[in-house]
């Protein structure tokens, strides 16, 4: 009997504390409740690294159905425009990715159901590189990339 | 302060476009100061968050290599007239700013 009383009481204060863990939880700004920023995968020094960080794998299927707009050339490289959008179904996550870059992953973005599949932004390189976007669905990984000439560039360093 | 985030909204029908910008140097900590010769350390956006009427429509992850001054435009479905669009942006030495705006 005394075991059992001894039992509630345990788990009577597990409770509590659980519950005013969560009601800390609550009070939190939503807009603060992201997915946390992916360090190792912006550390990483190659783009199969970065990649590997980012979906957990660098096999990516090359689709059609990506449209990537970068220009040919760009004079000044700590401004680069990109704009990715698709029409592949289900898409979960659209990478920038430039090979030649110190730390190829540039930009990612989180696409949840009811946004679409499309960004424009603008990045920096640091020389003439491929440029990948790549679009993760629920179906896998897919990619396209498109050459940039870099005549200055734009890393600053 | 003034607000370092300049958001413009346009609805269409029930998608919303939206254009951001925000005022940040956005620096790669690689670049050395032309006057002191040091290098002038890392200072760059790591997140932007964007939420309509509480929820999220939006998280960009910024690496360094995101010009300054980054601008960003995205678009999503399911939005009305009177929405609240929020977006809020932290970087890597937790500094950070939010700006709301209802669409039209």
């Amino acid at each position: 009997m005394v075991d059992g009383a001894r039992n509630m009481q345990f788990t009577r204060r597990m409770m509590m504390q659980g519950g005013v863990a969560l009601a800390a939880l609550a009070i939190l700004p939503r807009t603060l409740l992201a997915a946390a920023w992916p360090k190792e995968t912006f550390a990483a020094t190659t783009a199969s690294q970065a990649l590997k960080a980012a979906l957990g794998t660098d096999v990516i299927t090359p689709s059609d159905r990506i449209d990537l707009k970068v220009p040919e050339i760009a004079e000044n490289g700590a401004v680069v425009p990109v704009s990715i959008k698709t029409s592949l179904e289900n898409v979960e996550s659209i990478s920038i990715v430039v090979k030649n870059n110190p730390r190829p992953m540039a930009a990612s973005f989180e696409i949840p159901p009811g946004t679409l599949p499309k960004i424009a932004s603008r990045i920096k390189m640091g020389e003439t590189s491929d440029v990948m976007a790549v679009i993760k669905t629920s179906n896998g990984v897919y990619s396209t990339a498109s050459q940039v000439k870099v005549t200055i560039g734009g890393c600053g360093g | 302060m003034a607000s370092t985030i300049k958001i413009s909204a346009k609805l269409a029908s029930d998608v919303a476009d939206v254009k951001s910008l925000i005022k940040h140097p956005m620096e790669t900590g690689s670049r050395i100061d032309p006057d002191t010769g040091n290098t002038i350390p890392s200072n760059h956006i790591t997140q932007l968050i964007f939420t309509n009427n509480g929820k999220q429509v939006m998280v960009a992850n910024f690496s360094t290599a995101v010009s300054r001054n980054p601008f960003f435009g995205f678009s999503f479905e399911g939005a009305k007239a009177g929405d609240t669009l929020r977006l809020t942006w932290v970087d890597n030495n937790g500094a950070t700013d939010e700006l709301e705006t209802q669409l039209v």
